[in-house]
């Protein structure tokens, strides 16, 4: 397994690392049983991302997504950004091993989680959809390839 | 390894090891003069053949079988394994010995794997849990054993965490039942001196390149009226145990790299003991962090298993070989596998906490240096880690 060398520089060089204190919407995904969790802060100001910040427990790809994602966003609409597919992610990052692909559904459905929180906050409709990393079978490391199923974390 | 890393540390023994010079130049000339297939009669061939048992009776004098028959030599530890598992346990359900099989819970997949294909194939499989400890308790093994038992296989050291198993015990209770004892030596061989006679076992797994040997050779140590059925079909070489012409020159190098273990023995085990506790008493240093396996049971000399609360092990894992150290972790996603090391699982941890395992594996050319490089460059790594992880201080506190 190798990791791209767009991997290696999110992970060695996360972009976006911390937590925003005053955030206006926050999202936290993920399970420590599996080995991953990641939490977002975002800041939005006329619904664009004006600030992004990130911290995640987890490999280098949990890492590397999570922090491409933040720069992804990064002056996005959110409902733009709500629609950031992992594929996307995977893309931009020179693409991820197929036992690494779930990842970026880690990383994806932080930001649609913090985004919704931020338009419940203030009283409107979610927008995101379905959060699959909140399915209890979630596992960030399944075989996939290009399908959208994910297997089972066993534990 | 970074191209830019200020050095290279290599703390993965277990894994495996660089081959000894000395143990390279007995096999270069099988390569190319002493090409000879061991099998032929011309002076080529006679060479070859006497090479060939040159390495076997050195090798069976060094692990003190009966006989140098009663070693065969194979083409990988797993493949030792799995003519152990399958071989015996046909050859002996075969020979009205019953169709049960106990196994270890925390074997390496070389043996487990085997285990699941007799299951398939009509045959009972109970798995023996290790305690917390890492050590397989003679009367766990001894509740299980029944009358129509057939093999029961407990590997000798365990290749994560290194606890050495009572092994001459379990093969007195398997013997009680009438059913053969098979033992994974593969961690366990050159690191201690291996008697077959005095564990008793009727079967032992080997392999060369955990000792400095070439990768692609390994060892099954069958004693005589063990029955045997083989896994490779063909021309009839290794008493027709092990079909397939001899890799003459890997065989040579592999009872010469046994050798040279047995020779320096007696000063690497003290100095690899040291250079452990050494390692042990720096990563326990770290807050929220802990030895796998008890501290007081007879592990391998160079083998230290560790878990550092609240990392994941991939990430520390690529962070250290962005310092040119080479290290191992139990964590799912480091074998590209979808859950933590089952070793770890098998002695109690939590799949949370397995994830952060660290294994430092000491070998012929680790220095004290090194292991103070390793000492040095982790307690960063994993404060960043942990600074970064959203569930640290909701896990595990304060602490850094």
């Amino acid at each position: 397994m190798l990791y791209s060398e767009k991997v290696m520089d999110h992970f060695n060089n996360p972009r976006n690392v911390g937590v925003i204190d005053d955030a206006d919407g926050v999202g936290e995904v993920g399970n420590p049983v599996c080995g991953d969790v990641m939490k977002i802060t975002i800041k939005v100001e006329d619904d664009t991302l004006t600030d992004l910040k990130f911290q995640t427990l987890g490999c280098g790809a949990a890492i590397a997504t999570s922090s491409i994602v933040t720069e992804l966003a990064k002056g996005m609409k959110i409902q733009d950004a709500a629609r950031i597919t992992k594929r996307q992610v995977a893309e931009e990052l020179g693409g991820l091993p197929p036992a690494k692909m779930h990842c970026s559904v880690l990383a994806t459905d932080g930001l649609k989680v913090a985004i919704d929180d931020y338009l419940v906050k203030n009283g409107r409709e979610p927008i995101a959809g379905e959060i699959l990393s909140d399915n209890p079978n979630f596992d960030p490391h399944a075989e996939v390839a290009d399908s959208e199923e994910s297997e089972a974390c066993d534990l | 390894m970074s191209d830019d890393s200020p050095r290279t540390v290599y703390l993965d023994y277990a894994a495996t090891t660089p081959c000894d010079p000395r143990v390279v130049e007995v096999m270069l000339p099988f390569f190319t003069e002493r090409f000879g297939n061991p099998n032929s009669l011309y002076a080529l061939g006679r060479d070859g053949y006497r090479a060939l048992e040159a390495a076997r009776e050195s090798f069976a004098a060094s692990i003190n079988a009966a006989s140098p028959t009663e070693v065969i030599f194979t083409g990988a530890g797993t493949e030792s394994d799995n003519a152990a598992l399958v071989g015996i346990s046909q050859a002996g359900k075969a020979r009205n010995k019953g169709s049960h099989v106990v196994v270890s819970a925390f074997e390496h997949h070389a043996v487990l794997e085997p285990s699941h294909f007799l299951e398939r194939n009509g045959f009972e499989v109970t798995q023996v849990r290790p305690r917390q400890d890492g050590i397989i308790h003679p009367e766990d093994v001894e509740a299980v054993v029944r009358d129509d038992t057939v093999l029961v296989s407990v590997m000798h050291a365990n290749n994560e965490i290194g606890t050495v198993q009572p092994i001459k015990r379990l093969a007195e209770i398997a013997h009680a039942k009438d059913a053969y004892f098979h033992t994974d030596a593969i961690q366990a061989l050159g690191k201690l001196a291996w008697d077959a006679v005095d564990l008793g076992v009727d079967a032992a797994s080997f392999s060369a390149h955990k000792i400095y040997g070439p990768k692609g050779v390994g060892a099954l140590y069958l004693k005589r009226g063990t029955p045997f059925q083989p896994l490779l079909m063909g021309g009839g070489q290794e008493s027709k145990k092990r079909s397939a012409t001899q890799n003459v020159g890997g065989v040579t190098a592999f009872a010469k790299a046994l050798e040279l273990c047995d020779e320096e023995r007696d000063t690497e085990t003290p100095r690899l003991e040291a250079l452990r506790h050494r390692v042990i008493d720096g990563v326990l240093a770290l807050p929220n962090s802990d030895l796998n396996g008890a501290r007081d049971v007879p592990r391998l000399p160079g083998y230290a298993n560790l878990v550092i609360k609240g990392i994941e092990g991939e990430s520390m894992l690529l962070q250290l070989d962005n310092k040119g150290i080479a290290v191992s972790t139990g964590s799912a996603c480091s074998s590209g596998s979808l859950e933590p090391s089952h070793v770890l699982l098998s002695i109690g941890l939590a799949p949370e906490i397995a994830h952060g395992s660290l294994r430092v594996t000491l070998g012929r050319y680790t220095s004290e240096g090194d292991v103070e490089y390793l000492l040095a460059e982790l307690p960063p790594i994993v404060e960043r880690l942990r600074a970064m992880s959203p569930v640290y201080q909701k896990m595990f506190g304060s602490g850094s």
